[in-house]
């Protein structure tokens, strides 16, 4: 996943909370709990960042935490919350 | 706003810390910045006159929000991002407005999810509803059979119900709900409830019978015996997964091994309603003086009064003292229910009237004071909706022997029925609500 493009669902909304944010699927109506602040920038910064491991790094988050986030990530993903980019952003 | 200085609560004076990362009910103990699991009682009218209604609903009020006034709301929801709203009432259903107000949230990415007595969830209604998105219909249904939910909600309310979930299913409509308030007569109809369920391809969602309301009035008749709480708590263990619970039963975790579902109070913390008039309360289940917060029309906007109230602020400390933090299984039930205590006019920092230690039984039956209603919307005379149960009743919780004017109405709702943020890995960085959101919206396909 790190060395992929990934976006932010077109159908997921953000909310900005005290621990970090909430993301709401609109589609399939899940909600998430992003537990951290890093972890809200890099869903963020993902859509406008060429590959993962540049959106981890452009939010500050240390190498070493490089496999753990792109596991919460993942479970991101499986709801749908966010998901691979296929078109290249102009 | 009415605080009241002798509200047993321990408060720690300063906001607390909040941690990073970490569990989530940690997180949900100190609030969030808008609600998650917010209630709104559209009126206070019901054709209905359930014996348990926790909002003692029958009439409507004279000064229930106008149209305008719920479109304004709707625009503040958008605004602080609440993504869905759970309607009640009352039944929502016979406000005139109550079809172009659903629409009107859903235009405005609020979804909902509303509770009916199934009144007027006609053919055409339900085809209406197959064709919205973001659009949850929640069917109250207190009994299996007609005789053991007309029982307490009134006569004919079982054929009303069973009429809208066909009604639901003919139309396509996907994974309504059912809701049931368990109760001492309903217990043993779990596995029938399921199959009902399962027969209109609905979810079924159990909630716990709390004192709030008329609910106080019956409690004690109908609030679920000892043994048949192990026995609801044995049937969730084995079939939990696949209903809906939301915060309704974590006093039960005191058993053994935690439910599925928030196992936390979140009153004023993630949980919050707003009455037919626009007052703020903690809880759905706390409809009373003491839990008030302020009223959006005189207090500056619901934003305002979530985030500023005093009451609320008190709400998002964690509880430091009190007979249950000193109690072995505090950390999985955190002393139940404050809704359950207040109404049963026991301390808020000691143990929930139904404690599975027996803890509450002990303190019921020392000296307590259950306190008024601070407001009442029942029907004034009964009328042929009356439930059996009612014209049966014959003690009064002010000491009459008269049940007669008992009034009248709704169905009780958990606030966080179906909510289950599952953290199961205990990731420090993110959790997933599996069923999404607090229920209002869970496993909708549709
Ligand atoms: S129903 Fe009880 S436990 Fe749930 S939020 Fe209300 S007061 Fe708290
Ligand atoms: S004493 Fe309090 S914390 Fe312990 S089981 Fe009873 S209600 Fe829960």
């Amino acid at each position: 996943m790190l060395d992929e493009p990934w976006t932010l669902s077109p159908s997921v909304a953000l909310r900005p909370e005290p621990f970090g944010a909430l993301a709401y699927h609109f589609g399939n109506r899940k909600l998430s709990f992003l537990k951290r602040p890093e972890l809200v920038a890099v869903v963020r910064g993902l859509g406008d960042a060429p590959d993962v491991r540049s959106a981890l790094v452009a939010a500050g988050v240390p190498d070493a935490q490089h496999d753990a986030y792109a596991a919460a990530l993942e479970g991101l993903a499986a709801t749908d919350m966010i998901r691979p980019r296929t078109e290249v952003p102009a | 706003m009415t605080l009241a200085p002798e509200r047993p609560l321990t408060v720690t004076p300063a906001r607390p810390e909040r941690p990073v990362g970490g569990a989530l009910v940690d997180q949900f103990e100190l609030g969030l910045d808008a609600p998650i699991c917010l209630t709104w009682e559209l009126t206070y009218a019901c054709n209905l006159e359930c014996a348990h209604c926790l909002s003692s609903s029958g009439r409507r009020d004279p000064d229930e929000l106008t149209t305008e006034q719920c479109e304004a709301v709707i625009d503040e929801l958008q605004r602080m991002q609440v993504f869905y709203v759970n309607i009640g009432g009352g039944e929502p259903t016979i406000r005139p407005d109550f079809w172009h107000l659903l629409e009107y949230a859903v235009a405005h990415d609020v979804g909902v999810k509303f509770s009916t007595n199934g009144v007027r969830i006609t053919p055409e209604r339900a085809r209406f509803l197959a064709s919205t998105d973001y659009v949850d219909v929640q069917i109250s249904l207190d009994g299996a059979t007609a005789e053991v939910n007309d029982y307490v909600r009134g006569p004919g309310s079982y054929d009303t119900a069973i009429t809208a979930l066909q009604n639901l299913q003919d139309a396509g409509f996907v994974d309504a709900k059912i809701s049931v308030v368990c109760t001492r007569e309903n217990i043993g109809q779990l596995d029938e409830f399921k199959a009902l369920a399962d027969s209109f391809d609905a979810t079924l969602r159990l909630t716990r019978m709390r004192p709030s309301g008329r609910g106080a009035d019956v409690w004690d008749e109908l609030h679920p015996l000892p043994h048949q709480q192990r026995e609801l708590y044995d049937w969730l263990v084995a079939n939990g997964e696949n209903v809906l619970t939301g915060d309704s039963f974590f006093h039960l975790a005191a058993f053994g091994e935690p439910l599925p579902g928030l196992n936390l109070c979140g009153a004023g913390r993630v949980v919050c309603l707003i009455d037919p008039v626009g007052d703020v309360y903690a809880c759905p289940f706390a409809i009373h003086d003491q839990f008030h917060a302020g009223n959006l029309l005189r207090d500056g906007g619901f934003d305002n009064v979530w985030k500023t109230s005093p009451l609320f602020t008190e709400l998002r400390s964690p509880q430091t003292g009190g007979a249950c933090t000193k109690c072995s299984h505090f950390d999985a039930c955190r002393g139940g229910c404050m809704a359950a205590k207040f109404f049963t006019g026991l301390p808020l920092d000691g143990p929930d009237p139904e404690c599975v230690k027996g803890y509450g039984e002990t303190a019921l039956a020392g000296e307590r004071t259950i306190p008024a209603q601070s407001q009442d919307h029942s029907k004034s005379n009964p009328t042929r909706n009356q439930p059996v149960m009612l014209q049966l009743l014959t003690r009064r919780p002010d000491g009459s022997s008269d049940g007669s004017g008992v009034p009248v109405s709704a169905c009780a709702e958990s606030p966080l029925a179906g909510f289950s943020p599952t953290d199961p890995t205990g990731d420090p960085l993110a959790a997933a609500s599996p069923s999404g959101g607090c229920g209002c919206s869970a496993g909708g396909a549709h």
